[in-house]
């Protein structure tokens, strides 16, 4: 028998684990102190990772991917996240935003062109919506599509772009209409159309491997037939596409938590400070007890959530709960491992220090801890 | 051509190890379980061969029903069905037991090729290739570092004292893998999300109609002696070459 709270999970989810957890060993923790500091990582490692069946979790398997549930992504983002490098994970996990409105809107030519060779390594694949002029708010998009007989002329600038550098294509969220949420839609839009270029890679405080894009379309000619949806339906896809988002990254925090927590607590069993182990002092132990109930708590509550989902329950609040209640896990439990292990803990080699700087991402991207808890009022005073 | 092959489960290689407080055994409540290196490498094999000659690939294990998970990961690494015979414990088993029931499996299922990991990780009692080979009364190949089929003999590499040797054995055979034979892929995860619908038969024990006693008797498990200090300084590299030579007498 598992222990709890890992006995929440299936036989085929702790396998998936254990597969990523190989892979992660094998392909990315030889490398993530190096791909870390260059701030990047070999496009190469997708086909690698495609090989081994890693970028299909969660799809399914008549698009090409592995079948499973939410459960199933996480338990696969869990194991990846063993190899040290949450810029790496997410770097190559950047097709699970990018091809969810692509799978639901069911074009037999985009599954065939672009997400059957996105989840095979072969393409890389980015989700663009956030602009320069505007964060969060979804509705202030303002990169244009405009019709032009069988292609759409879009231009405009997309800012924080998770592998918009290495995408082959990018799956951007365009206004096509004056109305602030049905006016969106969705296009996939080739790096090679002229107009389409990389502004410049990001330079960032944390998930330093993945690169990080500014991309700007300068009236790109994107045929119709790349339109994902009909006109206007792109809101609605979004909306749903953060459900998955915010649960892989409320998984990232009780992972990183789990990971700094372990690191500590062994660095504590060696370590020896005024003649004895660090573990021998209570204040070191019982600040290990409370990271360690802290991550319980955590992953309890994603599990639950992402099963219920995976049942087939709406939970929006809930899902916005999970993803604020990791950040702050996650960022205490990191911040304290950091305290245990001192000046190692500062130091770029240790995992520790790295994921210390990782976390602070959670509480910004895929919605603010602000904008979270703006979803958890709606529930508060509007009950369903 | 039909392979039986093994998936052992044991003990997490780098999980500490605890005692029962009477000796008796370890303690094994929270603790994980791995598949065998070794039969990893036997799995690896027997799905190569299968991929080059066709046929079926079947999975044995003994132990309880969670042992399952470990027959499955066989499954999603692309072999065919699974075969566990429930009824024991895994501290109830010797090596002889074990070939035992591996060798009614054999009988039931007639193979062309039986693979075993050459030991398992945590007994190392290296025995039940070689048990089963003798029960059965065919050839049997151990150690084996390379495997190939020409017509209805094995060619066999085997890792010897001092160098390698090659023998061709008649089929049906017993092959147990070296670590070197291979390197075991990984289950995909379309490939674990396949294995859940393949069979798994469970057979209780009882029902093989073998003897099931043990021949070798556990009075106690003991832990290793902890090392002694050692030194573990030196000031300098001065220092350092003249404990090597007059102490280690290593240079």
């Amino acid at each position: 028998m598992r222990q709890f709270p890992d006995s929440l999970l299936d036989d085929s989810q702790i396998a998936f684990r254990e597969t990523a957890i190989r892979f992660a060993n094998d392909h990315i923790a030889p490398n993530a102190y190096e791909w870390e500091e260059a701030e990047a990582f070999p496009k190469d490692l997708y086909r690698t990772a495609g090989k081994a069946g890693i970028l299909g979790a969660g799809f399914p398997e008549d698009v090409g991917g592995a079948g499973g549930t939410i459960l199933h992504v996480i338990a696969t983002q869990e194991g990846l996240l063993r190899g040290g490098s949450t810029g790496v994970i997410a770097g190559l996990g950047s097709l699970g935003i990018a091809l969810p409105p692509v799978i639901a809107a069911n074009d037999p030519m985009h599954i065939d062109q672009y997400v059957r060779p996105t989840i095979r390594g072969d393409k890389v694949a980015a989700l663009a919506i956030t602009e320069p002029g505007g964060g969060s708010d979804v509705a202030s998009i303002r990169t244009k599509a405009v019709k032009d007989g069988d292609h759409y002329v879009v231009s405009g600038a997309k800012m924080f772009i998770t592998s918009g550098v290495n995408a082959d294509f990018v799956v951007a969220l365009c206004r096509t209409g004056p109305e602030p949420h049905s006016g969106l839609t969705f296009f996939i839009i080739d790096r090679t159309l002229p107009g389409y270029s990389v502004s410049r890679a990001l330079k960032k405080t944390g998930w330093r491997a993945s690169d990080t894009a500014e991309l700007s379309f300068n009236e790109v000619r994107v045929p119709a037939t790349h339109r994902v949806g009909p006109e206007g339906s792109g809101f609605l896809a979004v909306v749903r596409n953060f459900q998955a988002e915010r649960l892989v990254l409320a998984a990232y925090g009780h992972t990183s938590a789990q990971i700094a927590y372990e690191n500590a607590r062994d660095y504590a069993q060696q370590r020896t400070a005024f003649g004895r182990r660090l573990s021998g002092f209570q204040v070191t132990r019982h600040k290990l007890a409370e990271m360690w109930t802290q991550i319980v708590a955590a992953k309890t509550l994603n599990y639950t959530v992402a099963s219920r989902i995976a049942a087939g329950e709406t939970l929006i609040a809930e899902v916005s709960a999970a993803k604020n209640f990791s950040t702050i896990v996650a960022e205490k439990v990191c911040r304290e491992a950091v305290q245990i292990l001192g000046g190692m803990g500062y130091m770029r080699e240790t995992v520790v220090e790295r994921l210390s700087r990782d976390v602070r991402l959670l509480a910004i991207g895929g919605g603010t801890y602000e904008i979270m808890n703006e979803i958890i009022t709606k529930s508060l005073f509007n009950p369903a | 051509m039909k392979i039986l092959v093994t998936a052992k489960r044991v003990t997490d290689p780098n999980a500490k190890i605890k005692l029962k407080s009477d000796k008796s055994g370890i303690q094994t409540d929270g603790l994980e379980y791995k598949p065998n290196p070794f039969c990893e490498n036997a799995i690896e094999e027997a799905l190569r061969l299968n991929e080059t000659h066709g046929g079926e690939v079947v999975v044995v294990s003994i132990g309880p029903s969670d042992v399952q998970a470990t027959i499955r990961t066989a499954l999603a690494m692309g072999a065919h069905r699974g075969i566990l015979v429930t009824g024991l414990d895994d501290h109830q088993m010797d090596s002889d037991l074990v070939a035992r029931v591996f060798a009614e499996l054999y009988k039931r299922e007639r193979p062309d090729l039986f693979l075993l990991g050459k030991q398992a990780i945590d007994g190392d009692s290296n025995q039940v290739g070689q048990l089963l080979a003798e029960y059965l009364e065919i050839g049997q190949a151990c150690f084996a570092s390379k495997v190939e089929i020409h017509g209805s003999e094995a060619i066999v590499t085997r890792e010897v004292d001092g160098g390698l040797e090659k023998i061709a054995v008649g089929m049906p055979a017993v092959i147990t893998a070296d670590l070197r034979l291979n390197e075991p892929r990984y289950a995909s995860l379309p490939g674990i999300v396949k294995a859940r619908k393949k069979s798994i038969d469970e057979i209780d024990i009882r029902s093989l109609g073998i003897d099931t006693h043990l021949k070798v008797e556990t009075v106690a498990y003991e832990e290793p002696k902890t090392r002694g200090g050692g030194v573990t300084f030196v000031g300098g590299v001065d220092e350092l070459v003249g404990k090597l030579k007059s102490e280690a007498k290593a240079i």
